[in-house]
């Protein structure tokens, strides 16, 4: 889904607030949120694919303003709720107050029917694809051409794992685009390396 | 509506939503409290830049394990017992050179080797690192500190599928001869995203 979350190239943001070697944590409820998460995936409720997905879902104007690990907490109860695990009512009347969860979701997909091997050095390109449901290739390479430069062992299909929907594991190819054909006029002179799965790519 | 009912309709604070699930889970008979714990330990103790740290020196000192790293950087981790999550199969080491900048970043979400450099900053986390490190990388470091001659070049590395990145930082020329341990402690975990030099 074109999404809030498919921020990269997005313009308009504000310096990082970076602080060096900043904490991962600052309170308490933040280890836990991120325990139970993990506690959900290691149980097998649901995968990692789903959970990114869900945080994905949520409404824009919540996405923006929730910190890191409040997506994380609504991307779990989501999928709890959505997996028959507990109710929504439940989650409201325990907390005592108002429980925002992710919208529903569309519905997925399987494997690309035609999908090609590429070795390293190749030109290829990510196609000019519109998906409802999850995805993982970024927009601002939709369409763009650029070169193999790694290949990774088999992964599950994010298009299809995310909706519980059957499809092979296929490769990742680390894809290398200079930042002048992304961003024409508009970007930092770099090369920009996306993990791109087989599925979104094409021979240019 | 009376003050009391506005308030049943207010959200709940994180900490609220948070305790609401774990208690919610007890309730179903789950045995939340001992696994979470043991999830907060690993979080806080384990999955720290420290590993990280480790490699780099090891990586620094001993060019047979350098190699190995840069071949299967999965494998060459565990070797110093550091596992990864087994949606992480595949670890790819980016090798800096005075000539050459490494950055990773996730732009989707917040994608990194955490069992490897530890569990990402808020800044990693945040919508303008996100946003931005891909489009202005060399605007971005500078705003972070680092700021590279025109002539070093920088590649971004974007976390977007389930390969993991970590950047093998150039080894100050001061500190070459120092024991393994010691190098470890200079390893910061910036300098494993990419962000900072040593």
């Amino acid at each position: 889904m074109d999404g809030i979350h498919d921020l990269g190239g997005k313009q308009g943001f504000g310096p990082v607030r970076y602080t060096n070697d900043a904490r991962p944590f600052h309170t308490p409820w933040e280890v836990r949120a991120n325990s139970l998460y993990v506690f959900a995936v290691r149980r097998g409720i649901f995968n990692m694919d789903e959970y990114r997905h869900a945080i994905e879902r949520m409404e824009p104007r919540q996405y923006l303003t929730a910190s890191y690990y409040e997506r994380s907490l609504t991307s779990l109860a989501t999928l709890l709720v959505e997996k028959g695990v507990l109710t929504h009512a439940e989650l409201e009347q325990r907390a005592g107050g108002r429980f925002p969860l992710a919208a529903p979701s569309a519905p997925g997909r399987t494997n690309a029917v035609k999908r090609e091997r590429f070795a390293l050095g190749d030109r290829v390109r990510a196609r000019d694809e519109y998906v409802p449901g999850h995805v993982r290739m970024p927009a601002y390479v939709r369409g763009k051409t650029g070169v193999v430069v790694g290949e990774s062992p088999a992964y599950p299909f994010p298009d299809a794992h995310a909706h519980a929907v059957a499809a092979d594991d296929e490769p990742t190819y680390d894809v290398r685009f200079r930042s002048e054909d992304l961003w024409p006029g508009s970007a930092d002179s770099a090369l920009i390396h996306v993990g791109i799965f087989q599925s979104y790519l094409e021979r240019a | 509506m009376g003050t009391r009912d506005r308030a049943v309709y207010a959200t709940a604070t994180p900490q609220q939503r948070v305790d609401a699930i774990q208690a919610a889970l007890e309730a179903r008979g789950m045995n939340v409290s001992e696994a979470v714990e043991g999830l907060d330990h690993l979080a806080q103790e384990q999955w720290v830049p420290q590993n990280g740290a480790r490699v780099v020196a090891k990586a620094w000192t001993d060019p047979s394990f350098r190699a190995r790293l840069l071949t299967n950087g999965a494998a060459a981790v565990a070797e110093l017992g550091i596992a990864m999550p087994k949606h992480h199969r595949h670890l790819v080491v980016l090798e800096n050179t005075p000539a050459l900048q490494n950055v990773i970043c996730c732009t989707q979400c917040s994608c990194t080797a955490f069992t490897v450099i530890g569990l990402p900053p808020d800044w990693y986390k945040d919508l303008e690192y996100r946003a931005r490190v891909v489009r202005e990388s060399r605007t971005v470091l500078k705003e972070m500190g680092l700021d590279l001659p025109p002539e070093v070049e920088i590649r971004v590395w974007d976390t977007t599928a389930d390969t993991r990145y970590m950047v093998l930082p150039v080894q100050p020329p001061e500190t070459v001869g120092w024991a393994e341990e010691k190098l470890a402690e200079i390893v910061s975990r910036d300098s494993l995203i990419g962000v900072t030099r040593l």
